[in-house]
């Protein structure tokens, strides 16, 4: 369906990523946000509470993030759009409500603008150190989706699909944003509302009398009805049945969790996305994301003008890792390079689909600022020696 | 347009980063090319040093960052003395000239300095002395076409205050396009004057 144009700014503007990802949250239909506001992403709630009562909204400004990650979740499960924005130290404190969110299946966006960590660490200043923390961070197993912006125009568009993916698979999607792109300024263009596609809620067409809250008719995902319209349901962080009570049996976890990720993992390739660039007849690609993908690019830039032929892959679905297309690729190259502002992360990704058939070369940064492009073409330079 | 890269620097409540803003915002919706803008966070935003970057380009700009800034815009002495030795050799400097004395300067660095300021207060409101360094901005570099410039200042600011930037805008202009033909400037006639101001807005 179209967005609702109540929400969209329609025009261009010169706004920095966390006001566009706002902007992206409005426009895909969010009318709830809670939050605690924390360096550097303030502004994207510190915009949404000054746009959102214009279209009929709230935002509320919680005592903590434990308290916002669950409060957005209760306003899901009374019909709205909702998400929470955070970075690193109050992303922690949220990652026992993300699992709820996954083990009751309720559609959400967190947003997690990357600073320095761990802990207070650095809160003015750019990282990519929260990517397997958002994977794994909350106990259990279960599937999370993630996006990577690299430019507030992909924080406009991007938090769009993030709620659309919400929507379509159940899951909470966090949108791992890191401080460059949130506090960059560039042009963004908002187009029509009637441009602008958002996946509504599977709400469900049954009757009161035969509508089962976790029965899935076929695709694993189940649909989902209100508060206060009438049907009989019931949401528990337990593991649960399809009438959706408490059911303490392997049969049923085994179920359950299984079809958690499935959800997801069968899904993979359809929800990857990437940008891909000369990866035919590629002796190295370099692998990035997020702000980390435009500095790669001149370091990428000057190889191929010294006669290296070397591939971009940016990946903007982090999660699920697209595994198939580094598979693919791994048979054909020799090494893949990931920089990236942290001190190993999804390297080890890369590395896990390679296995073994491209060699892997890390390019660390413990975050505070960018790489040197310098630093990333020594390693290109380095990998396209190997073998 | 080449990639050009400038930082603009002063102090908390000239109006910085809303100068940096107009510019990219220039280069980027009324002109057709890419502008990346960035600015500096931290205990210095506050009251103290305040400082923008923006990168223009006729492509898109990957590195987010200024390095050797082909242009410096000055604003206040603190800014000139931190940002004066990464300018470019060959650079433009800019200074707001009744706020900034430069020394120690060569590396065939182009100086040109507007007593905006002043300029701002004779329109009735020194607040917007940021126009009129755009303005002159606009006029000494040639990077940007004067009517983009005048709509994005016209955009960046509440209606109230349109015509008054649009007017500070002009003076600045005109100041700049007198500095590069030698011609006197109206201020250059007029009587030597100390000026100080204090500030204390934030950014």
């Amino acid at each position: 369906m179209k967005a609702d144009p109540r929400g969209v700014l329609t025009g261009v503007h010169f706004i920095d990523g966390d006001h566009a990802c706002c902007e992206g949250a409005l426009a895909a239909g969010a009318r709830f946000a809670a939050g605690y506001p924390i360096t550097p992403s303030t502004e994207v709630v510190e915009r949404f509470a000054a746009r959102v009562p214009t279209v009929g909204g709230t935002f509320i400004q919680m005592e903590d993030e434990l308290a916002a990650s669950i409060t957005l979740q209760g306003a899901v499960w009374g019909g709205a759009k909702a998400f929470t924005v955070t970075s690193g130290p109050g992303f922690s404190l949220m990652m026992e409500h993300i699992g709820y969110a996954a083990m009751t299946e309720t559609p959400c966006v967190f947003v997690d603008v990357q600073r320095g960590g761990p802990s207070t660490g650095l809160p003015t200043l750019p990282a990519q150190a929260d990517m397997m923390q958002a994977r794994w961070g909350s106990h259990g197993d279960y599937e999370i989706i993630a996006l990577c912006p690299n430019s507030p125009q992909e924080c406009f568009d991007l938090t769009i699909k993030a709620f659309n993916l919400a929507e379509e698979f159940r899951v909470p999607v966090m949108f791992m944003m890191d401080e460059v792109v949130g506090h960059m300024t560039e042009k963004v263009v908002i187009p029509p509302a009637d441009e602008i596609e958002v996946t509504p809620r599977r709400h469900t067409h049954k009757a009161v009398e035969d509508y089962l809250p976790y029965q899935t008719n076929g695709d694993m995902v189940p649909e989902m009805a209100h508060a206060g319209e009438g049907y009989r349901f019931h949401v528990t962080g337990l593991t649960h049945d399809e009438r959706g009570y408490p059911n303490m049996t392997p049969q049923t976890q085994d179920k359950l969790v299984r079809r958690l990720q499935n959800k997801v993992r069968a899904a993979t390739d359809r929800i990857a996305m990437f940008e891909e660039e000369q990866l035919e007849g590629a002796d190295v690609v370099v692998v990035s994301y997020g702000i980390t993908s435009r500095v790669a690019q001149r370091a990428i830039d000057v190889a191929r003008e010294r006669g290296m032929r070397v591939g971009k892959l940016r990946l903007i679905t982090a999660w699920p890792f697209p595994e198939n297309k580094i598979r693919e690729l791994a048979a054909e190259v020799k090494a893949f390079v990931v920089p990236e502002l942290n001190l190993g992360q999804m390297v080890r990704e890369v590395e896990r689909a390679a296995d073994g058939r491209a060699k892997t070369y890390p390019v660390s940064h413990a975050g505070g600022g960018v790489h040197n492009p310098e630093e990333i073409l020594r390693v290109i330079v380095e990998a396209s020696r190997c073998r | 347009m080449q990639l050009t890269e400038i930082r603009v620097a002063g102090f908390g409540g000239q109006g910085v980063i809303l100068s940096a803003i107009v510019l990219g915002k220039a280069a980027s919706i009324y002109q057709g090319a890419f502008a990346t803008m960035t600015q500096n966070f931290g205990p210095e935003a506050r009251g103290g040093a305040c400082s923008a970057q923006l990168i223009l380009s006729d492509s898109p700009v990957l590195y987010p960052y200024v390095t050797r800034p082909d242009i410096l815009v000055v604003m206040s002495q603190e800014a000139y003395t931190r940002f004066v030795p990464e300018l470019k050799e060959g650079g433009t400097l800019i200074v707001e000239e009744d706020l900034v004395r430069v020394s120690d300067l060569n590396r065939g660095v182009r100086v040109y300095g507007v007593p905006a300021t002043r300029i701002a207060e004779e329109l009735g409101k020194r607040m917007v002395l940021n126009a009129v360094m755009v303005g002159f901005f606009t006029a000494i570099t040639h990077l940007l076409d004067a009517e983009a410039v005048r709509k994005a200042v016209a955009d960046s600011v509440p209606p109230s205050f349109r015509e008054l930037n649009l007017k500070a805008f002009e003076r600045g202009f005109e100041y700049g396009n007198n500095a590069l033909t030698g011609k006197p400037t109206a201020l250059e006639l007029e009587n030597e004057h100390t000026y100080s101001q204090e500030y204390s807005d934030s950014c």
